[in-house]
Formats: structure tokens, C-alpha cells, sequence
């Protein structure tokens, strides 16, 4: 066991944005990830793939602490956050994800007008002054790429947009409350190609000013968009491990494990 | 493609009971109509829709219905009033709040209550709230009044209100929730600032519904409300409903062909004009609110 000063001596001045420790979920007694030990730079995107039912939805819900939703699930070990455990008991988890920001696979904008879509993040953390609402919804829109689409209408119902716009919806609607990282779980599997193309220029331009989680079923998606590439895999009893993780240009060429090379080059031959 | 010939018979039976409902609704609202002409033959539209008298059942008839449509308004509001906060409330509760198991049991509790007879809310109003009402807040309460009778309709409707909106709060899908979420949002924005919106076109339903049902309650009102057409907001006061004085007249004495009994159904078409619009606001606020949740 470390103390908490020399893991912020090692975790945080280092360039991680997150680590984890030891991470395991159980739901109802049974592991669906277990010990995931994986250090994530900031200002980069990494992918994780990984067959289905690998646990990677799992492992990215307990980054910001969504499995708290879900009653079945426990979680152990830890995750810090710029060197602190956000499973601390004095951690707030509504802070945490104020600032770790998530995109669900399936878009999914409230019913309300694309405006308040975007608006609700800023609304719900305390922001009430009207002119510096207007202008973070109209910039988290710009950085979603969607501004200009729909820059005259935004009174207009987002369930008006089509899939692909509503995904940035989505996306600018985590933009908003500026969070230092974002989980995205799929978030080009129900759009097409083309859709799919603007939503990983975007990730590329975002890298920027966030550091991005997301996971992936597509390969060349991971290979395209991510600096670097977690494999996810179930071992021998269905429990979900992390087999591998480094560069994607390591993963895609020169994987350490078989496993992994079998994965990445069934899925992409 | 073979239709198989039993599939055909459900088919016609089914259509011969939709038709049938038709032509009853069709039936009852010529009888309105028919009747009604008589009544209208006699009496003005402009006396009965805006006078402010109703002593039909004196020598000196006056035909206002105004103090009918007060009675009605009075008692109804009171009873939607109660019963939209408390019915949401317990909907709210039991959608958000409560744990599966106390949900499985106050469900079907809600649906039992819905099946009271409502001639026991009646006495419920007269031998119950109004001497509680009498003892703590007010005094000189009537012993027929709105009030009370309002109050046991607001507990009659409750469950319809509770149960139709929590099948709505309940429908809205987990991905909104996890969406507020994970904006940040504690517990109780994310129950009034996106579940109570995204199920609001079935929470007005249900209260157009309790409204509805408010409007043609007949035995309550007619057990603990009066029959004192007189035209009072005072919920203290004895009243009498439109549906009362239906009731009284039609199981009364008043011989047929009389203006007195042509005038049940000049009220009755009234009442029955009322809840049809009420239910095409209801419609109409649904589709312009609804929201179409994936
Ligand atoms: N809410 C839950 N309750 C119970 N078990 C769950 C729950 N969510 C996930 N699991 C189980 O945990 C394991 C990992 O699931 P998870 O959804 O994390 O996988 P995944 O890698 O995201 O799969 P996919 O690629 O299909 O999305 C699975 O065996 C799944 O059945
Ligand atoms: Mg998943």
C-alpha cells in the first residue's frame, strides 16, 4: 500500500489523467472485470476494445462512477483521478462526473430543445447567468461541429436531428460543463459512415483541451483515431482482464500477446 | 394470403363490438339532442347558459344554469386540486423512490382503492371529513357542503392520477436518467428536471382523466354535497352539482314532457359538451407537449 502522497507523486505529475488500481467489479458476487491496472495520459484518446461481454462498458462506467447506479454492482480496488481516489468516502460523486464527462453508445438527448439539451449540464451545476449560458452552449457546439447546422433552430425539439447529429448533440452536450475527460462507450455504433467520420475528426480536434476514453468495436476505428489501446479480454471463467496495453501502433504491429494478435487481426482480416 | 376462417370470426366479433360502442354513443347523444330541443323550445339558450338563477323545481322556474356549473366547478376543483399533488406525489415516490418490493405491494393497494364504491366515499364525506373539518378548521361548516365532497371525490381519483402517472414516470427510459447523470445531476434533478418532464404528457392525462371523472361524479356530491343550486364559491356552503340535480330529478317525481324533466337533459348535454372538450384539450396538450421518447 502506498500513501496517498507518493501516489500523487507517481500518478499525477507524471501526465496520467487516471489510473486505476486493482479495479474489479462484481454484480451480485460475480466479477465481470477484475485487478485492471492501466495508467491513461492526458491530452490523448485510448481505445479499448475487446470481444462483447469483455467488461469494457464495466470498466469505463467506473471511471466516473456510473456503476454507483447500478445496485447490483460493487466495485473494488481503486481510481484515482489526478492522483485522488475518487472512491474516497469525501468524494462527491456528482463532482466527479461533472468532470468526467461520459457519451452513451446510443445517443440519447433529452426531450427538450436542442438549446436546453446542451444547456442542462450548466444549468444543473449552478450556472444561471444568461449571457455566459448562451455563450458556453454556442462554443460546445462549435467544438461538436454541429453549431452551424443548427445555429437557426435552436428552439427546435433535438429529437428533430438525425442520429449522427444527435450523437454530437450528446457530445456537446458533456462539452459544455468542460470536463478534463471524456468516456465515449461506442459512440459511432448506430451511425454511418460518414456520421462516424465527423465524430473522429472531432475526437482528434478535441484531444487537445481533453483526454478521451473510448471504447470500440471497430478496429480500424481504434487504429485511425487513438494514441494508445487497451485489449480487453475474458479469461478462462468469463471474467473480464486487461491481456494488453501500449502505443496502437504496438498493438496493431507488434502485439505482446496472441491473444491479442489474434483478436486484432481476425477482426480486421 | 388465407385468412384462417377463425381468425375471420374474431375479427367480425370484434368489429361488431366496436360498432356497437359506436352506435351507443351515438344513441345517447340523439337523446341529449332530442330532448334537449324540447327544453330549448321553451327556454332560452342565452337565459340557461348565462342566467345566474336555478329554481326549476320551484313555482317561479328560473333557468340559469350558472349555479349548477359553479357547484360543479367548485367540487371538481377542489378534488383535482387534492388529488393531482397527493396522486403525483405517490407517483413520484413510487416510480423514483421506492424500493421493488414496497412498489409490488402499494400498486395493486392503489387499484383496490380505485374500487371503493363511491356511494361509501359519500358517507366517508358526510360522517367523516365534515365533522373533522367541523372540529378542527371549520366551525361553521355546513352539513352539506363542496368541501368535503370535493375532498372524498379528490381520494376517489387519486389512484386513477396515481397509477396513469407513474406508468408514465416508470416508461421513461433509463439512458435519459444515466444522461443527467452523468452531466452531474443529484437524484432529485434528475426527477424534476427530466423524468417528471419527459413523462409529463401522461401526468396531464391523468389529471384530465381525474378531471373528467370529477366532472360526471354523481353519488358523492349527490350523498354530501347538497342540493342548494344556489351560486356560491364558498366551499363551505351546501351546493348542488350538474350531475346532482340529474340525479334528483330523475329519480323524483317529475313527470315526463314537463320543462322540469326535459331540463336533466339540456344539462346533461352540457355536461356531456364539457367533458368531450376537456378531453380534446387533453389531446391536444399531449400532442403538443408529448414528447416521443425512443
Ligand atoms: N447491469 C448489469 N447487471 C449484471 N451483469 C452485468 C450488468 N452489466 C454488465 N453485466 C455483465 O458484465 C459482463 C461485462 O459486460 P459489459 O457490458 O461491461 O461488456 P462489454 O465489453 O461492454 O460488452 P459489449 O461489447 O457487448 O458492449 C457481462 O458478462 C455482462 O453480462
Ligand atoms: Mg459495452
Amino acid at each position: 500500500m502506498t500513501s496517498k502522497i507518493e501516489e500523487i507523486d507517481t500518478y499525477y505529475n507524471i501526465g496520467y489523467v487516471i489510473t486505476t488500481l486493482d479495479l474489479s467489479v462484481k454484480y451480485g458476487g460475480r466479477y465481470a472485470i477484475k485487478d485492471i491496472n492501466i495508467n491513461i495520459p492526458r491530452n490523448s484518446i485510448t481505445a479499448i476494445i475487446g470481444p462483447s461481454g469483455s467488461g469494457k462498458t464495466t470498466f469505463l462506467r467506473c471511471l466516473n462512477r456510473m456503476n454507483d447506479l447500478i445496485s447490483k454492482a460493487k466495485v473494488e480496488g481503486r481510481v484515482l483521478f489526478n492522483g485522488k481516489n475518487i472512491y474516497d468516502p469525501d468524494v462527491d460523486p456528482y463532482q466527479i462526473r461533472a468532470r468526467i464527462g461520459m457519451v452513451f453508445q446510443k445517443p440519447n438527448p433529452f426531450p427538450k430543445s436542442i438549446f436546453e439539451n446542451v444547456a442542462f449540464g450548466l444549468r444543473i451545476n449552478g450556472v444561471k447567468n444568461r449571457e455566459e449560458i448562451e455563450r458556453r452552449v454556442k462554443h460546445a457546439l462549435t467544438q461538436a461541429a454541429l453549431w452551424d447546422e443548427v445555429k437557426d433552430r435552436l428552439n427546435h425539439n433535438a429529437y428533430e436531428l438525425s442520429g449522427g447529429q444527435q450523437q454530437r448533440l450528446c457530445i456537446a452536450r458533456a462539452l459544455a460543463v468542460e470536463p478534463e475527460v471524456l468516456l465515449m462507450d461506442e459512440p459511432a455504433a448506430s451511425l454511418d459512415p460518414i456520421a462516424t467520420a465527423r465524430i473522429e475528426e472531432l475526437m482528434i480536434r478535441l484531444k487537445e483541451r481533453y483526454t478521451i476514453i473510448i471504447v470500440t468495436h471497430n478496429m480500424q476505428q481504434a487504429a485511425r483515431v487513438a494514441d494508445y489501446t487497451a485489449v480487453m479480454m475474458p479469461d478462462e471463467d468469463g471474467v473480464g482482464k486487461l491481456v494488453e496495453f501500449g502505443t496502437t501502433r504496438e498493438i496493431f504491429t507488434n502485439p505482446k500477446s496472441k491473444k491479442t494478435e489474434d483478436y486484432v487481426r481476425g477482426r480486421i482480416g | 394470403m388465407q385468412v384462417p376462417r377463425a381468425e375471420k370470426i374474431v375479427g367480425s366479433v370484434l368489429l361488431a363490438a366496436s360498432l356497437l360502442t359506436i352506435i351507443a354513443l351515438i344513441l345517447i347523444i340523439e337523446t341529449l339532442v332530442y330532448e334537449s330541443l324540447f327544453f330549448f323550445s321553451r327556454v332560452s339558450i342565452f337565459e340557461f347558459l348565462f342566467g345566474v338563477e336555478w329554481t326549476v323545481l320551484f313555482l317561479d322556474k328560473k333557468f340559469g344554469v350558472v349555479p349548477l356549473l359553479a357547484g360543479t366547478f367548485l367540487t371538481s376543483s377542489i378534488a383535482i386540486l387534492l388529488a393531482s399533488t397527493i396522486g403525483l406525489g405517490s407517483a413520484v415516490y413510487l416510480s423514483e423512490y421506492a424500493s421493488p418490493r414496497v412498489r409490488s405491494v402499494v400498486k395493486p393497494l392503489l387499484e383496490i382503492l380505485a374500487g371503493i364504491p363511491t356511494v361509501v366515499y359519500g358517507y366517508f364525506a358526510i360522517y367523516t371529513i365534515t365533522p373533522l373539518l367541523k372540529s378542527s378548521v371549520f366551525p361553521d361548516i355546513s352539513f352539506y357542503n363542496a368541501l368535503s365532497a370535493g375532498i372524498a371525490m379528490g381520494v376517489m381519483i387519486i389512484p386513477t392520477v396515481a397509477s396513469l402517472s407513474e406508468d408514465s414516470l416508470y416508461a421513461v427510459p433509463e439512458t435519459l436518467k444515466h444522461a443527467a447523470y452523468s452531466l452531474g445531476a443529484k437524484k432529485i434533478q434528475v426527477v424534476f428536471r427530466v423524468v417528471i418532464p419527459a413523462a409529463l404528457s401522461g401526468i396531464v392525462a391523468s389529471f384530465i382523466l381525474g378531471l373528467a371523472r370529477a366532472v360526471g361524479e354523481t353519488m358523492i356530491v349527490a350523498i354530501a354535497a347538497g342540493f342548494r343550486p344556489v351560486l356560491t364559491l364558498n366551499p363551505l356552503e351546501a351546493i348542488q352539482t350538474m350531475t346532482a340535480f340529474i340525479a334528483q330529478v330523475s329519480t323524483g317525481e317529475a313527470p315526463h314532457g314537463t320543462v322540469e324533466y326535459q331540463s336533466i337533459f339540456a344539462v346533461g348535454l352540457y355536461l356531456f359538451t364539457l367533458v368531450m372538450l376537456l378531453n380534446l384539450i387533453g389531446n391536444y396538450v399531449v400532442r403538443r407537449w408529448g414528447v416521443r421518447v425512443s
